[in-house]
């Protein structure tokens, strides 16, 4: 046990007696453990596996720490990125440390403060810095008893901890702040926790109103794009106009004459400027924009051509799943094939990032998903050793996964180099965004699956074909500016990520009991299009594809689309969430109004994770085709909630932006460039077509572990808009977009192609 | 020098007049509220308003501002004593990132000025040029019906805050 810093000896270390005797107290087992649902747990020896982060950061001084005044301060590795993570990770310290949560200050993602969690990402925060730092206030709460118990000369099990004090029951009390010292909370953690009794939480599962919202309403200083450093300046950057293309010439020498410009990066194929005020840099952006010539070439596929070539482009074979069990003999074969177009992250605030270089160290305030990964990236980029970067996540617009954050950190970077002792603040335009930023990779499934003559399902067939759906940093090959340079740094070969997560194959596999399956992942490493992390993953396109299968395997059948998924379906949870969506939109004394449907959709996120149903009714326009979901209603089981109304704001933003995606989105390219560059050229949802109402029924499992629901939703919602439409006019798409691929296919397409 | 009034604050610029408002505001005032989104008037995240209609801070130029009435989203109330449309927003929880919800905020403020009780079309239609990627839709939209309540409330029991 190493501590970075020297313990300062204080009067109140003397007092509790000296941080050796305090740390043999830690290391002991915690009498009568017992994590709940798991009654009378016997202690453990310290080599079990510790609980969520605490894996990679087991010392509970990583994760919270006591002043003298009882002020507590919890640290998470994860990054608030809108989904209200701040305020739910504040709640679970306040519970168990029986404090206020106004009491507690948190610090986010920090290369220099806080452990290293990662990225946040994939419905994580919760499971992982979660219950890390639940276990760590709990054990943080019984250390704190057990000194008061010394103290006060009475045993532990009969101290109450109780807004933010040990109290005895004679009422005598002590403050958290006078029984800590510098050593009491740097121990290590141990793997199991005297948790608090759910069945009396009282801020876990309360509505505790999120702490990052007034200053964003009141235009506080919210967002890494509001930080103003001392003499801070501005830059932008002239990027290529495709991928790949060369810079022929630039005259820079008019360009370096306009108002306020202070210096021009050109650095091979990378172009940048620096300007005193922001104006003078977008005006000398456009100037150093016309004066550049580039050479390009076509590299991009056809993409009206698109899936029919997808599945032709070499890829490796991942079996996802196989077995087979003699079966009835199948009666009817059904066959389908379901695609999704390359999508964009669409933040409304595009990239941003400030650095400062000074004396050889880099200082880097960014909206990434990942501080330390990016910080081991931009120490490979700029040559700098690790511990020479800082790297503190600051919020920005809503991300949802892999967006233009971190390269916008490595155009600060590198653009900060040329000025040292100066902050540097870029600001990535719109275009950027739109066509630099990793897109979610087009994708193409094909199911086969086939009935017994009492509509029960015999055989599944999958096929999936994808990119990889991870090129975070890990290395500087990531950072897209790095391949601009004249020394460039190249994207290192993608892989797959592996299961039971996944990347392409996430989902792909049916939660239903089906007797013969065999599901396949062809991962496509070549990548003419830059793609990355998208909100869900493959889950989106697998959960789209399945769940629009069984609705076309329900109809083939003639059964209710609800009681075929509950018929094949073990898990009581997923059954409870389907039974919940399906009471509370009325699915069984629905009736269908002239151009309108119900679809159904469900899944289990990853798995592993999150259940989630979607109900909706459609309303599609006669004339234009046009689609309108009315209303949707949605049932989530996420284990224990810890924010009701952080989990029903999750899963009412997913299901609305998965109904833009599925209704409208799509990049768009020619053989060169990518043409969807604004929101004319990708048009998303606006307020005239979002429902009336989106209904959120969140069932609690107190005492379950916390799963996240950021990415539950969007599979889901997807299916049940497609699976509506068919209801309502009798049109199976199979397409995402589904607006397009419906004006394409105007004349209507038959249901599942059936081969007896 | 060119002469801006904004939130009621009369306040001398420097910055050449083509400049769009958006960048005088962040910049020059270091004002947080109007964001950069597009730049084409697209999104809405930098709306402001100019009198009383709703405008593109990132498309409208200072030159054309001379004297008018600039309202920005830190001018209906501050983190210590929001205003009732950001109580209003707080009570509904109306945001996830939040990026574009103080222009959401201003075109909903723009509207109850001019329709104190707009009817859900109304409403949807003021804030139809305004994108929000979170999905947050359904609360703002309950959010400005809240406010739109309060102020009802507010006027027939004689309160004096009856900003919206």
């Amino acid at each position: 046990m190493s501590r970075s810093r020297p313990a300062r000896i204080t009067r109140r270390t003397a007092l509790a007696g000296g941080g050796s005797l305090i740390v043999s107290f830690a290391l002991r087992p915690l009498p009568g453990v017992a994590a709940p649902g798991t009654p009378g747990a016997p202690p453990v020896a310290a080599q079990e596996e510790l609980p969520g982060s605490l894996r990679n950061a087991p010392l509970l001084d990583s994760w919270l720490r006591i002043d003298a005044q009882g002020g507590v301060t919890v640290f998470t590795g994860k990054a608030e990125l809108g989904q209200g993570i701040k305020t739910a990770l504040m709640q679970i310290a306040a519970e168990e440390l029986a404090i206020a949560p106004a009491r507690i200050a948190l610090v986010t993602a920090d290369t220099s403060r806080t452990p290293n969690e990662g990225y946040t990402s994939g419905s994580h925060s919760m499971q992982d810095s979660g219950t890390a730092i639940l276990h760590a206030a709990a054990q943080a709460r019984e250390i704190l008893l057990g000194i008061a118990a010394q103290r006060l000369g009475i045993p532990a099990d009969r101290l109450q901890a109780l807004d933010g004090a040990a109290v005895a029951p004679d009422g005598r009390r002590i403050g958290y702040g006078e029984l800590v010292s510098e050593q009491t909370l740097h121990v290590r953690a141990q793997a199991q926790s005297r948790l608090s009794d759910p069945s009396r939480h009282r801020v876990i599962g309360a509505d505790v109103p999120r702490v990052d919202i007034p200053a964003k309403l009141a235009g506080g200083a919210a967002y890494v794009q509001d930080l103003r450093l001392p003499g801070m300046v501005h830059a932008r950057v002239v990027r290529p106009p495709s991928y790949g293309a060369r810079l022929r010439r630039v005259q820079i020498e008019q360009v370096r004459a306009l108002p306020g410009v202070m210096h021009i990066v050109h650095d091979g194929d990378y172009l940048a400027v620096i300007a005193r005020r922001e104006y003078q840099a977008v005006m000398a952006m456009n100037a150093l924009a016309r004066a550049a010539q580039w050479e390009e070439h076509p590299g991009l596929p056809d993409q009206a051509r698109l899936f029919a070539e997808l599945a032709t482009w070499p890829s490796e074979l991942v079996s996802v799943a196989g077995h087979h069990t003699e079966t009835a003999e199948p009666a009817r074969t059904l066959e389908a094939e379901y695609r999704r177009a390359y999508q964009i992250h669409g933040s409304i605030g595009p990239s941003c990032a400030v650095a400062l270089f000074d004396d050889g160290a880099l200082t880097v305030w960014t909206h990434s998903q990942g501080v330390y990964p990016l910080r081991s990236a931009l120490a490979q980029l700029l040559q700098l050793p690790e511990e020479r970067v800082h790297c503190i996540q600051v919020p920005g617009s809503g991300c949802y996964g892999h967006n233009g954050a971190d390269d916008a950190a490595a155009d600060a970077a590198l653009i900060a180099r040329a000025v040292p002792g100066r902050p540097v603040r870029v600001q990535w335009m719109r275009a950027d965004e739109h066509a630099w930023e990793p897109f979610g990779p087009a994708m193409l499934a094909r199911v086969r699956g086939t009935l017994d003559g009492a509509g029960n399902i015999v055989s599944w067939e999958y096929d999936v074909w994808s990119n990889t759906h991870a090129t975070r940093p890990g290395g500087a090959g990531n950072l897209m500016p790095a391949w601009h340079l004249a020394t460039p740094r190249a994207q290192p070969p993608p892989k797959p990520l592996p299961l039971p997560e996944g990347g392409g194959d996430r989902n792909a596999l049916p939660l239903y009991r089906i007797p013969a399956l065999r599901v396949d992942y062809h991962f496509i490493p070549t990548m003419p299009l830059r793609v990355s992390a998208l909100r869900s993953l493959g889950a989106y396109l697998n959960v789209f594809a399945i769940e629009s299968f069984m609705d076309e395997l329900a109809r083939a059948a003639k059964a209710d689309a609800v009681q075929l998924r509950l018929r094949h379906l073990d898990d009581p949870r997923a059954a409870a969430i389907i039974t919940t969506a399906a009471e509370h939109f009325g699915w069984a004394r629905y009736r269908r109004r002239h151009g309108c449907g119900r679809g159904f959709a469900f899944a289990r996120y990853k798995n592993l994770a999150a259940y989630t149903a979607v109900a909706v009714e459609v309303q599609v326009d006669g004339e234009s085709g046009a689609i309108r979901v009315l209303r949707a209603v949605a049932a989530v089981d996420c284990g224990e909630v810890v924010s009701p109304d952080g989990v029903r704001n999750q899963i009412e933003g997913g299901i609305l932006q998965a109904l833009s995606w599925t209704l409208y989105e799509s990049v768009t390219f020619d053989r060169t460039r990518i043409t969807s560059r604004d929101w004319s050229s990708y048009p998303i949802l606006r307020f005239s077509a979002v429902p009336q109402e989106v209904e959120v029924h969140v069932l609690d499992r107190p005492g379950q572990p916390f799963l996240g629901t950021g990415e539950a939703a969007q599979g889901p919602a997807a299916a049940a808009v497609a699976n509506a439409l068919a209801d309502a006019v009798g049109v199976r798409v199979r397409e995402i977009p589904l607006t397009r691929s419906m004006m394409r296919t105007r004349k209507g397409v038959p249901e599942g192609r059936e081969r007896t | 020098m060119i002469t801006l009034l904004v939130n009621g604050r009369s306040v001398e610029v420097d910055d050449d007049p083509a400049t769009p408002l958006l960048y005088v505001l962040r910049g020059t005032l270091a004002l947080n509220g109007a964001k950069f989104g597009c730049g084409l008037g697209q999104c809405g995240a930098c709306t402001v308003i100019v009198d009383d209609a709703p405008v593109y801070s990132c498309l409208t130029p200072i030159a054309a501002l001379h004297g008018r009435r600039i309202t920005t989203v830190e001018g209906l109330g501050t983190q210590q004593d929001p205003g009732p449309l950001q109580r209003a927003f707080i009570a509904e929880q109306a945001a996830q990132c939040g990026y574009c919800i103080a222009g959401m905020m201003l075109r909903a403020h723009a509207l109850l000025m001019r329709d104190p009780s707009p009817t859900e079309s109304a409403i949807r239609g003021a804030l139809e040029p305004g994108l929000c990627r979170c999905g947050t839709h359904l609360r703002i939209l309950r959010a400005v019906r809240r406010a739109s309540r309060e102020l009802a409330s507010a006027r027939s029991g004689g309160t004096a805050d009856t900003r919206p």
